[in-house]
């Protein structure tokens, strides 16, 4: 029989002790790690972090809010959040299935660091930090924006791991809404998506599955800001807004398709919101 | 391996429940819990479609939540309670939900629906009474490919009601007669049938398109390797290393040779072992090296590049040609011509059971296989002929199967696991992981096809012509049949004076393309289908009212030259579909103009089809044997492989009618290729014609046998009762005892086999002739809605009117109809197979549950003359109109022409554009 390739902590302390001593496949609810594996083994053991008391739920803390990096997508849709929230919890309902909600956590999705993770743009538009520990240097946060650093590439070093989410008060007020447009009804990876949040005036969007990271749209946010409430959004939301994008061609959908459509749904957002 | 030594003191295993029962789990910790729960307890109930979370056939429920086992290590279930769909039953009594399933005809092949009971189960657990939108949401992370979901969700929705008695004999709308299996979770499909300790066979296959290799010193690198047994290349091949399910055409190795290999997928060598050493083993570590070619990858390629075969000039396989009257003329002279070019994908099947099976040497020295097949018969013949043996020195036993459509007619596995159990001499199992059975097995051809179509002024069909070029990938599989195919077809059902259809089967380095539900026809039927609508448009006629004016009737000819004295069921198709067209063009023609401002238009549009019944212009026969045993039962050998479709319940249906007793007298029998005849493969929609037709000859002749032991008349009535035949004629009561008579080696006391071949006749050089003894026919309505900034599409309402002759179950019918309009509409929206990029189901996407309207289902029945009780075949006409009257309803909606299948959203967006500058 082979050798044992799999270990559960149950304490945060010892899991980064682990960390530290050699590489691993660090599972959580094994809905990437997995399918990443079927037609090859895996290279090192698995430390799967799913059984640690405290990185799992969400609670007020009193700078804003803490999502632990286990909690499950059906998790977000279940808990009680502000309107600001709504489109995190709209996106949870569309990540895979509910047999994927039920087991795919907010920090797999994260350091997955897909293109078209479907977490990442309600978690720019919250301006989402991720705390991530160690062994060796303690904790750091770190903007959520700055963390996924390409596709499939984070800031995360080896003896790391993500503990947790905070989004700060400031940013969760408002009220938001995520469009996600796929070819099919059910588990289906986005051809485009946004995520918007609007607050006092102020306005948050983020487009995913358009560039290598998932990105907030400075340039319209600041033209949003700005609008004069009588004015259509589709006048405000303007092609320009979406020229930095740097979507690719591929069996999904077309490059100049995903620019458009990232607008199209930029506007149904705004509208989801102001309706 | 590398694992840390520091973790390998641990040998206490991972305790749970599984369906109320504690059970410690050895397997190592990181093991997905599907393959604990199969094999190390051999709960065979949960299925395994693709290991990534995209079928949900695993679905299990933990501390009640549905959940992916093939995602789950078994150690995350640690003290937690997992549930199977062997956990549902009590004590062996269905459900109330199974018992739905059953009754409703939610279960079809049966492959997913142990993950769609899990899913359903959390569900009603939660909200007992859920609405549609409810079930969609709790089911929508399971694939199913054979019901098109709407049982699904009527038996999900109806859980507590029963379905009581619904007939008997022909036109009974019985539940499947092997159903119960299905919904238990107890049928055996092809992984489900090895024996614990059955060594693997995992094969070694081209990365490339096209490329150079060199095999490395496989034999030292399995001495070197603990726990493998043997590697095979294609030296270790007895026979011939050939294959193809056409004869004259066979042209494809088992494993390649030459040093080249031809498509991405393609193999040149396998290892057997130790099922977790060789589960564990990365095969890019196997000696084999590869340069890679430049591959020719289109029709176009194809013409200019070296022949891949050598007697294939042009890399033309075949060429399939239908002549008649002056198609010049009649174009040239027509008062409206509309010509266009159209372009389709490589299509997947996408069944949710990958293929699998198991071999083993019996007692007597014979090979057996066990695995999941359309054609045992010729699998037999076919691995015989690699074996180098006679082909009763092979034999077939098929098990349930996971889904087909077409590509499991094809052998891909069987030689495979014939040559490790022969070279090992111990019984060997494979199972081919998704993206394996994607890259490996056959597609359906890419078509670029050129058609033009002329009409008069009174809107009556002049002349088509059809030229079209087939992608048949590497090899030639059942591309000689498209290409004959489609020529017969590219009329559709209609009048056509004039015509001329070419169609070519081409060789790329793309993947084998073979038979896929319909050979070729639903692609020809997208270019004469929408270019139909746009010359109707041009005529000034309704759409409907064109195609009205231009069916076949009884007694014209068809472009082969062929008419048929009874039985053209177009016409009767079309005109069910005459007050839903009226209604839902108002419908939309109404919402359109209340929504003026709304990005979205709704829109109809209308596709139909013919489709000839069997082999084209081929022998093509059934027989089906069937008798009395001792023990006063009757016997049916069911030769016929059911798929998912329903052959074993409407097979039987048809010989109980004919000998005259209820089906729950007769046991069905499906035994192997021994002592089973051929009834030929389960394709070309001949199963409830070629084999039904045999069938109701063997119930006729078992019905004569049995009443001349009674010495009784026609009229009598039979009866079993107790271990004897009661024979009752008017007042006479006549006993046959069959415990008194000799009992052949069969077990039969009395025994008869029958064979039908449908009459045919061979096609002369301009394609005339009689390719069918029949065709069945059919209409579909799609109304739907575009969005005309995103170019996405929403489905609102199917209506599908086909002509089956006779429903001999309409149940099935139903879920025929239903499950084959699913496949059109992702043929029409969404799926496009690209080697080396959409060799899964997240990036190959098939229908949701979400993505299937409301179908209503009109079951047409023009009777045939020559069917049994005058049945058509149906399995493939249900496909064919449904992507073409996507494709109009999205043209009527926004004036976008779309020509390229899928829709895609992209596609469909560019179009409107283009249709609105």
């Amino acid at each position: 029989m082979p050798q044992m390739r799999l270990t559960r902590p149950k304490e945060l302390t010892e899991t980064l002790d682990l960390l530290a001593t050699r590489q691993w496949h660090v599972l959580a609810g094994g809905t990437d790690l997995y399918p990443a594996h079927v037609e090859r083994p895996f290279r090192h053991p698995l430390l799967d972090i799913s059984g640690i008391s405290g990185l799992r739920g969400i609670e007020p803390a009193d700078t804003g809010w803490r999502i632990g990096a286990t909690t499950t997508w059906t998790e977000i849709v279940r808990a009680d959040l502000p309107p600001a929230f709504d489109a995190l919890k709209a996106a949870a309902r569309e990540v895979g299935s509910i047999q994927i909600q039920n087991a795919a956590t907010v920090a797999g999705n994260l350091c997955n660091a897909s293109p078209a993770a479907d977490g990442v743009p309600p978690l720019l538009i919250l301006d989402t930090t991720v705390e991530l520990a160690s062994a060796a240097r303690g904790t750091r946060q770190v903007p959520l924006c700055d963390f996924i650093q390409g596709n499939r590439q984070t800031d995360l070093k080896p003896d790391e791991m993500m503990v947790a989410l905070h989004v700060p008060s400031e940013s969760a007020t408002g009220r938001s809404s995520f469009v996600k447009l796929g070819s099919r009804r059910y588990l289906v990876i986005s051809i485009a998506m946004v995520a918007a949040r609007l607050a006092d005036g102020e306005a948050a969007v983020a487009v995913g599955s358009c560039s290598v990271v998932a990105r907030r749209m400075a340039g319209l946010e600041q033209a949003l800001a700005g609008r004069d409430p009588a004015e259509p959004w589709e006048k405000c939301v303007s092609p320009e807004h979406f020229a930095d994008l740097t979507p690719i061609d591929d069996v999904r959908a077309s490059a100049g398709y995903r620019r458009d459509a990232a607008r199209t749904c930029t506007i149904r957002a705004l509208e989801e919101i102001a309706s | 391996m590398s694992m840390g030594a520091e973790l390998a003191g641990h040998v206490e295993g991972v305790r749970f429940t599984v369906n109320g029962q504690q059970v410690e789990a050895i397997s190592d910790p990181a093991t997905r819990l599907t393959a604990v729960l199969r094999e190390e307890f051999a709960l065979k109930g949960t299925k395994v479609g693709c290991d990534a979370g995209d079928c949900g056939a695993c679905t299990v429920l933990i501390d009640g939540a549905p959940v992916c086992a093939c995602m789950t290590a078994v150690a995350q279930v640690e003290g937690r309670s997992v549930t199977t769909v062997e956990g549902l039953a009590d004590n062996g009594t269905m459900s109330r939900l199974q018992r739905s399933f059953l009754d409703h005809g939610a279960a079809q092949c049966g492959i997913c629906t142990p993950g769609m009971l899990m899913a359903a189960t959390a569900l009603l657990d939660s909200v007992p009474e859920p609405d549609e939108l409810q079930v969609q949401d709790a089911l929508g992370g399971v694939l199913c490919r054979c019901t098109g979901y709407r049982r699904i969700i009527d038996a999900v929705m109806d859980a507590g009601t029963r379905i009581e008695s619904r007939g008997k004999g022909v036109g009974a709308a019985i539940p499947r007669l092997d159903g119960v299996p299905k919904v238990m979770g107890t049928d055996r499909f092809g992984d489900d049938v090895a024996a614990a300790d059955t060594l693997l066979v995992r094969v070694i296959r081209s990365p490339f398109h096209r490329a150079g290799f060199t095999l490395g010193d496989l034999k030292g690198f399995v001495a070197e390797t603990p726990g493998l047994v043997a590697a095979i290349t294609a030296e270790d091949i007895p026979g011939r290393n050939l294959f193809g399910v056409i004869p004259p055409f066979a042209d494809q190795p088992v494993f390649a040779t030459g040093g080249e290999t031809r498509f991405k997928g393609e193999a040149v060598a396998a290892l057997v072992g130790d099922r977790e050493v060789l589960l564990d083993l990365d095969l890019a570590a196997v000696p084999v090296s590869w340069s890679e070619r430049d591959p020719s990858m289109t029709t176009e390629t194809a013409k200019t590049t070296a022949p891949m075969h050598d007697s294939r000039s042009g890399n033309v396989l075949v060429e399939g040609f239908v002549a008649r009257g002056d198609i010049d003329g009649a174009l040239a002279g027509a008062a409206h011509v509309v010509s266009d070019h159209f372009a389709t994908a490589f299509v997947e099947h996408a069944y949710i059971e990958p293929e699998a099976g198991t071999a083993f040497i019996r007692d007597d020295g014979r090979i057996e296989i066990q695995a999941c097949t359309q054609a045992p018969h010729m699998d037999r013949e076919a691995v015989a002929a690699i074996m180098g043996v006679a082909e009763d020195q092979i034999v077939i036993t098929p098990t349930a199967v996971g889904g087909g459509f077409g590509s499991k007619i094809d052998v891909s596995i069987q030689p495979i696991l014939a040559l490790a159990t022969r070279i090992t001499g111990k019984p060997c199992r494979i199972c081919y992981t998704r993206p394996e059975s994607m890259r490996s097995t056959t597609k359906r051809h890419p078509a670029r096809m050129q058609v033009s179509i002329g009409a008069d002024a009174e809107g009556k069909l002049t002349g088509l012509r059809f030229d079209g070029d087939f992608d048949t990938g590497a090899y030639a599989s059942w591309g000689p049949t498209v290409a004959n195919r489609v020529p017969v077809h590219a009329s559709g059902p209609y009048s056509t004076p004039a015509y001329r259809a070419r169609a070519v089967a081409l060789h790329t380095n793309g993947p084998v393309s073979g038979a896929f539900r319909g050979f070729g026809v639903p692609q020809a039927a997208i270019a004469q289908e929408t270019l139909f609508d746009r010359l109707a448009d041009a005529c000034g006629i309704d759409r409907l009212e064109f195609r009205l004016r231009n069916t076949l009737r009884d007694g014209q000819p068809t472009v082969t030259g062929q008419s048929f004295r009874t039985g053209v069921g177009i016409h009767a198709c079309l005109s069910a579909l005459q007050e839903p067209w009226a209604q839902a063009r108002a419908a939309a023609a109404q919402w359109n103009g209340d929504n003026p401002d709304s990005p979205v238009r709704r829109g109809v549009g209308l596709g139909t089809c013919w489709y000839g019944c069997g082999n084209t212009s081929l022998p093509n026969p059934s027989t089906i044997k069937a008798g009395l045993m001792a023990d006063g039962r009757v016997r049916l050998h069911q030769g016929a492989v059911d798929i998912g479709q329903g052959s074993n319940t409407v097979i039987t249906q048809i010989f109980a009618e004919a000998l005259g007793v209820p089906t729950s007298a007769v046991d069905l029998f499906i035994g192997n290729s021994d002592v089973t005849p051929d009834a030929g493969k389960t394709s070309a929609s001949r199963q409830t014609f070629v084999s039904g037709k045999a069938a109701m000859l063997a119930g006729l002749a078992l019905r004569e046998a049995l009443l001349r032991q009674g010495n009784v008349s026609d009229a009598a009535e039979i009866s079993l009762d107790h271990g004897k035949v009661v024979l009752r004629d008017g007042g006479a009561e006549r006993q046959v005892d069959p415990a008194v008579m000799a009992a052949d080696a069969d077990g039969f006391v009395l025994r008869v086999a029958e064979t039908y071949d449908p009459p045919t006749a061979a096609l002369d050089g301009n394609g005339q002739g009689e390719p069918y003894a029949l065709y069945g026919y059919g209409a579909q309505m799609v109304e739907l809605e575009v969005d005309r900034e995103l170019g996405t599409v929403k489905l609102r309402h199917i209506t599908a009117a086909h002509d089956v002759g006779r429903a001999i179950n309409p149940q099935l019918v139903q879920g025929q109809i239903e499950g084959g309009i699913a496949q059109g509409i992702g043929m029409a929206l969404m799926e496009d197979y690209q080697p080396g990029r959409t060799e899964n189901l997240h990036d190959y996407l098939i229908p949701t549950i979400g993505d299937v309207p409301e179908i209503e289902s009109i079951i047409i029945e023009v009777p045939d003359a020559e069917g049994p009780y005058g049945a058509k075949g149906l399995g493939e006409h249900v496909l064919i109109p449904t992507a073409p009257a996507i494709l109009n309803a999205i043209r009527d909606a926004t004036g976008a022409v779309v020509t390229t299948t899928p829709a895609t959203p992209d596609r469909i967006l560019t179009a409107i554009r283009a249709a609105q500058a």
